[in-house]
């Protein structure tokens, strides 16, 4: 097992942590400890939570830190090899074919390969970050071909071999959580489930986020989502939806609106399902922060 | 080989853990050890957050994973609920840990006369097994005739509908580069996942045990499938049902399932399955079947709005209910009529032979 303590200069959880902070990231104390491990220990980092808890920000945020280009591999159901690793570019290959006649002609060099993030990222281990993002919503069959990457980070081409990573890749997956995923998944990854912050650290997200928010209003946004996160709703709002809010309401303030009016007409932004909305409705005012006259 | 002594702990910390029903893998084992190190470690919480983030801890887990951890390096007693010695129960825990207690209402006496009023938290006890020919035939004819969606993913087909390129070319090879048949593809079909809903309440009592059978039957034999349990709470028995041996699956249900027989509230229940995002997305576009005779203790319009959610998001929901024997059934109690519009069919779920060959037809029902 290749341990590496340190990754440009970064040697501890401490240390992550205020490198995420200075590349506009605000993580807890458990987030950077997975992330440092994962990073030391080469294996990738897993990050589970609710939608709208900054997975995907993350693994952009750890690019940032290690000066590294993300690459995104969005999953769907269906996904396959020659959208995740490889695919052979076959109109050029059959003109090659045509054009050379009765020459010799090798229609598996580098210049017939279409390159797909996870090939890209292998080839290019020290520049890259490669983030597979929303793995839940690929099905069982891309999950187990997943395994064999994982573990060795390797992928074989049958027509030319085995490219092989020069060091351990970065990788960061993300789960929404819709479905299980498996175990021998789960068991080669450093694992860590983003919960919502609390509301003193939504509060500084917000405000790191969306510059033109006042510091009550950004708590007393916090506040109001973390009354609508303790309703049953088919969808509370996630982390994202917060910093929308206050943005949108700053926004229509400076227009004229009115505090509390300007809360309520922008909650569109935080709750987006209509069944949530009817449901909340008559309570609105009790949530709706009343305070944030500031 | 004997381990050196300060390593002891750690290792004794998986051993547990594994004891305790976490899967625990020998090279997570030695990840936890190297992360320790690397970590300092400067106090208990890295050691904490190390074996947090290399054993891969489910997050429904955590509270039994934090009375270990202070149990094995803090010297604390077990105080956790599910912390046992004993391995069946551990077992029989179902570890997305989704007993929800649904708040109850204190109206005592409204609509539904015959349900049960009292919430009597009992542990149930299955009878023998006495419908095992139909269920045998229901297993194996499932596979074949469950309701079956477009999957995005592609296969070669003579009748399809897009170009394998690659296939093409490698036919092409042949013949010097003329291409002379095309090899094409089609989207194949998956099993559209079902959702079974099963009220477990006292009006029902003489059905539940057939029907958590069903439930085991179409478990084992369908590709994509869900159920729960609908009474006083909301139990996901999924996982429990599970197990190939049916006697072990119905008593695993058993232990998890504490409202068997109880009160009903239907209406809270369903409203509960559809505020866990994770459960109301096991519905979207499923087959969604309710074994229920809709007789509601709790008020008639939680349970209406419960159902008109869920018919936004399900393919199809199917209400099979003991009362409703015979063509002409028209639902009497005030809920069900409300909720009639929503379904894609209200009918006879008075025996396990009705039930079954129900959902054999929701294909060709649609």
């Amino acid at each position: 097992m290749a341990v590496r303590r340190s990754i440009v200069g970064i040697d501890s959880p401490v240390a992550l942590r205020e490198a995420l902070v200075a590349a506009q990231y605000l993580a807890d104390d458990t987030l950077a400890t997975a992330a440092y491990l994962g990073l030391a220990l080469g294996k990738p980092l897993l990050l589970e939570g609710a939608p709208g808890v900054g997975k995907t920000e993350a693994a952009k945020a750890l690019g940032a830190v290690l000066g590294r280009e993300v690459i995104r591999l969005q999953c769907f159901e269906g996904i396959e090899s020659s959208a995740a690793m490889y695919e052979w570019n076959y109109p050029r290959q059959m003109l090659a074919i045509r054009q050379a006649g009765n020459e010799y002609v090798n229609i598996y060099g580098d210049e017939f390969l279409l390159t797909r993030p996870m090939l890209a990222a292998l080839r290019a281990p020290s520049s890259t970050v490669l983030l597979i993002d929303e793995i839940d919503r690929s099905d069982h069959e891309f999950e187990a071909f997943l395994l064999e990457f994982l573990s060795d980070f390797t992928i074989s081409i049958p027509e030319t071999g085995t490219v092989r990573a020069a060091e351990q890749p970065v990788v960061v997956l993300t789960s929404n959580r819709t479905r299980d995923l498996h175990e021998a998944l789960r068991r080669r990854c450093v694992y860590h489930w983003i919960d919502y912050p609390d509301p003193a650290l939504e509060a500084r997200i917000v405000m790191m986020r969306a510059s033109s928010v006042a510091e009550a209003t950004a708590n007393a946004v916090v506040a109001a989502v973390g009354r609508l996160r303790a309703e049953p709703l088919a969808k509370p709002p996630g982390v994202a939806e917060t910093v929308e809010w206050a943005e949108a309401a700053t926004l229509l303030n400076a227009q004229g609106a009115q505090w509390p009016a300007a809360f309520r007409r922008a909650i569109g932004v935080a709750l987006k399902d209509h069944d949530d909305l009817q449901f909340i409705d008559p309570r609105l005012d009790q949530i709706i922060p009343g305070e944030a006259a500031a | 080989m004997t381990t050196p002594r300060p390593l002891e702990p750690f290792l004794q910390f998986a051993t547990i853990l594994r004891r305790h029903g976490f899967a625990v893998a020998p090279d997570q084992t030695s990840d936890f050890i190297a992360a320790v190190g690397l970590l300092g470690p400067g106090d208990m919480t890295d050691i904490y957050r190390a074996g947090l983030a290399t054993f891969a801890i489910p997050h429904e887990r955590r509270d039994e994973y934090d009375a270990l951890f202070r149990a094995v390096f803090l010297g604390q007693a077990v105080a956790a609920p599910v912390a046992s010695d004993d391995d069946d129960e551990v077992m029989a825990y179902d570890p997305t840990g989704v007993e929800q207690d649904v708040t109850a209402g204190d109206d005592e006496s409204e609509v539904g006369g015959e349900a049960a009023v009292a919430e009597r938290l009992s542990h149930r006890a299955f009878a023998e097994p006495d419908a095992d020919l139909t269920l045998q035939r229901f297993r194996k004819a499932a596979p074949a005739a469950l309701p079956r969606r477009r999957s995005q993913r592609r296969r070669t087909s003579r009748k399809g509908d897009t170009i394998d390129m690659g296939r093409t070319l490698r036919r092409a090879l042949k013949s010097d580069g003329e291409v002379f048949d095309l090899a094409m593809r089609k989207r194949k079909t998956r099993q559209r996942r079902i959702v079974l809903l099963i009220d477990v309440s006292g009006s029902m009592e003489a059905r539940s045990e057939p029907s958590i059978r069903l439930a085991h039957a179409l478990a084992q034999s369908a590709d994509s499938f869900e159920a729960f349990t609908l009474g006083t709470r909301l139990t996901r028995i999924t996982r429990a049902l599970r197990t190939r041996n049916e006697r072990q699956a119905l008593a695993d249900v058993g232990g998890l399932v504490a409202d068997f027989d109880g009160g009903t509230r239907l209406g809270d229940a369903l409203q509960a399955f559809l505020s866990v995002p994770r459960f109301s997305g096991f519905a979207r576009g499923a087959a969604v079947v309710v074994l229920s005779d809709g007789l509601e203790r709790g008020s008639p319009g939680a349970l209406v709005d419960a159902v008109t959610r869920l018919s936004r998001q399900a393919w199809r929901i199917d209400w099979l209910s003991p009362i409703a024997t015979g063509d002409d059934f028209a639902p009497r109690t005030e809920a069900l009529r409300a909720v009639r519009p929503y379904l894609a069919s209200l009918s006879d779920g008075s025996s396990l032979q009705a039930i079954c060959d129900h959902i054999l037809n929701l294909r060709s029902a649609a």
